[in-house]
């Protein structure tokens, strides 16, 4: 009685049951060791965004009107007015950068509300029950919105060039346009994450999103210098990530004079503060 | 409280398989032991003990409410329970979460493939975050897809299919990593009778395959009766009756003493429709459940 295991007979009905060589089905895959489990679920999470990209670029050029707009009628306008002083650049060349990194950051945002999507969808719960750690997890959509945004911010880039803005062909450069826009998009897509994980439903991620959205963009140096600005929204902008990105972006892509070390030292620190919130927070979208 | 789950079908025929039952019973798939979950309140899942045993079949059933969706969701460390309440293959939920999901092939009650990806990439992606190396993912994806007859609609979107071909889609996402364990909550929710047994043959097909355990809820006794080896009723966080559905549809004939043996629905009905009940009945809770997540805030 004791030898009539069930696991005996399977082996053999295995070939008639699927056909073909199920040898792989039957073997789980060897766990990725320690360190190396981060960068793969990273670019698994980044891999799916790339597909979903491809298959619907309806997003990527409707949003790319509004900075369309933006640049065509605010930037034309100013450029003319000679209202703001952006030290010897045409206006249109100095928000540029401003829109660059709006457009970014607007994608980011809205990532929490796609995450909350995914969890009444039953996709989030899924993901959890794989061998993903929760902060992996949430590094991985981060870096996807990173990468979303980056892919919005070369749209937006290409069409500021087409408007006539002398932006910076040096590839150098553009590789840490890249790295602040995906640093930037970590942290608003962590942000965003971080309320969804508070707030639980989306019609008030909504909400939230479209208050913290144009505080960020106006309480920044995205359209006019901070020396401009009266002395409570100075403070703003300090502790404001998105300065700290179009600060980068300006000295990159136009060369005026900015402070990259800083920059980039602060948006490494808010991305991953950021991503230590929103991973915390994750079990509550969870349950 | 009894802890051979054996005792509860109370029947004479679990005597004559009490050998069978003392070979199996060297390996369980899943043991929940004293498992209690509570979301404020309401007392979803209460002090429930439930076996599994390796390879077999088991059929988590019961009313609306009752509590199978909460339980499965401990057992896959979706939810979190205190040390030694739930084990897999040995290893506890609670200390050995990623152990224990590594073993764990999981579909959740509502359809959740991601319609932006095409029938491929989302099996891919699983594969991903299960690691199979590069060299032969593409292999044991496509192995997973004709294993739920999907290769031709693969290279379509998700969004394209139909629920009985996304129900087979997640069957594919969850065999592309070789679970032991196979958890299915209401895999046939919402399907066409054709499609429901599609779900179930190739279901059946895996299993036969690859000797995985497979957990699975359902409300259709039909269904529990043909394709469960055995079967326990849940009824307010508890199981209630548990064993074979012949052992069960026989022991109901003897309490009642009728002669022509009963449905696995009457044994349903005499559990949850008997007195243990003030029967909030199933439309509410089912609305409820399935607008949940819309609902459930702060
Ligand atoms: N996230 C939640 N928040 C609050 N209560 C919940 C939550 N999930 C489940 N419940 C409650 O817990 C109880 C058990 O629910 P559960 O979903 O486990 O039942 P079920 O047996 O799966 O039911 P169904 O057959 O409808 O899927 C119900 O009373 C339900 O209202
Ligand atoms: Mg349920």
């Amino acid at each position: 009685m004791k030898s009539e295991a069930p696991a005996a007979p399977h082996a053999a009905s295995a070939d008639r049951a699927l056909g073909k060589d199920t040898a792989l089905l039957l073997t789980p895959p060897v766990p990725r060791a320690g360190w190396r489990l981060l960068p793969a679920r990273v670019l698994a999470m980044c891999t799916v965004e790339l597909q979903k990209l491809r298959h619907d670029r309806t997003e990527l050029y409707t949003r790319a009107v509004q900075p369309a707009l933006w640049l065509l009628i605010f930037g034309q306008t100013f450029t003319r007015i000679r209202a703001i002083p952006t030290g010897g650049i045409p206006y249109i060349d100095y928000m540029a950068p401003g829109i660059i990194a709006q457009s970014a950051m607007f994608i980011a945002i809205f990532y929490g509300i796609q995450i909350i999507w995914e969890r009444d969808a039953g996709i989030l719960n899924k993901l959890l029950v794989t061998p993903t750690p929760r902060s992996a997890l949430i590094t991985g959509k981060a870096f996807a919105a990173g990468v979303k945004s980056l892919v919005q911010a070369i749209v937006v880039i290409v069409i500021a060039a087409l408007l006539g803005v002398a932006l910076t062909w040096n590839p150098l450069k553009l590789l840490g346009v890249a790295l602040a826009v995906i640093l930037a998009s970590v942290f608003f897509s962590c942000l965003s994450m971080t309320i969804a994980g508070i707030v639980l439903s989306r019609d008030r991620l909504m909400g939230f999103g479209q208050a913290i959205t144009m505080p960020l963009f106006f309480g920044s140096n995205a359209l006019y210098p901070v020396s401009v600005m009266p002395g409570w929204l100075q403070a703003v902008s300090k502790v404001n990530p998105l300065s700290y990105q179009v600060d980068a972006l300006r000295g990159l892509l136009l060369g005026t004079p900015s402070h990259l070390g800083a920059d980039f030292g602060v948006l490494a620190i808010a991305a991953a503060l950021g991503i230590t919130a929103a991973s915390s927070l994750l079990g509550r979208l969870a349950r | 409280m009894t802890t051979d789950p054996a005792d509860m079908s109370a029947t004479p025929a679990a005597a004559a398989t009490a050998t069978a039952e003392a070979a199996a019973a060297h390996a369980e798939a899943v043991s929940c032991t004293g498992l209690t979950y509570a979301f404020g309140e309401t007392k979803a899942v209460d002090d429930l003990d439930l076996g599994v045993r390796e390879g077999e079949v088991f059929g988590l059933l019961g009313p609306n409410g009752a509590g199978k969706t909460t339980a499965i969701r401990c057992i896959t460390t979706l939810l979190p329970v205190p040390a030694g309440m739930v084990r897999v293959f040995g290893h506890d939920a609670a200390k050995e979460r990623m152990g224990v999901r590594r073993m764990l092939g999981y579909v959740p009650q509502q359809l959740s493939a991601d319609g932006g990806l095409t029938g491929r990439e989302n099996v891919a992606l699983f594969a991903r975050v299960f690691d199979v190396p590069r060299r032969e993912r593409a292999a044991r994806v496509d192995l997973a897809l004709s294993a739920v007859d999907l290769s031709d609609a693969a290279g379509r979107l998700a969004s394209t299919y139909s629920g009985g071909m996304i129900r087979r889609l997640e069957l594919a996402q969850a065999l592309v990593s070789a679970p032991r364990l196979l958890i299915l909550d209401e895999p046939t929710i919402g399907l066409d009778p054709i499609a429901r047994t599609g779900v179930w043959e190739h279901i059946n097909a895996v299993r036969e395959a690859t000797g995985m355990t497979v957990l699975v809820t359902t409300h259709y006794m039909d269904e529990a009766d043909q394709y469960c080896d055995r079967v326990g009723l849940m009824h307010r966080g508890r199981i209630r009756a548990l064993g074979t559905p012949e052992e069960l549809r026989q022991g109901l004939a003897e309490r009642k003493g009728t002669d022509t043996l009963p449905t696995l629905e009457d044994v349903f009905r005499d559990i949850a429709g008997s007195g243990l009940d003030d029967n909030t009945g199933g439309g509410f809770r089912e609305v409820r459940s399935t607008r949940r997540t819309a609902r459930r805030v702060g």
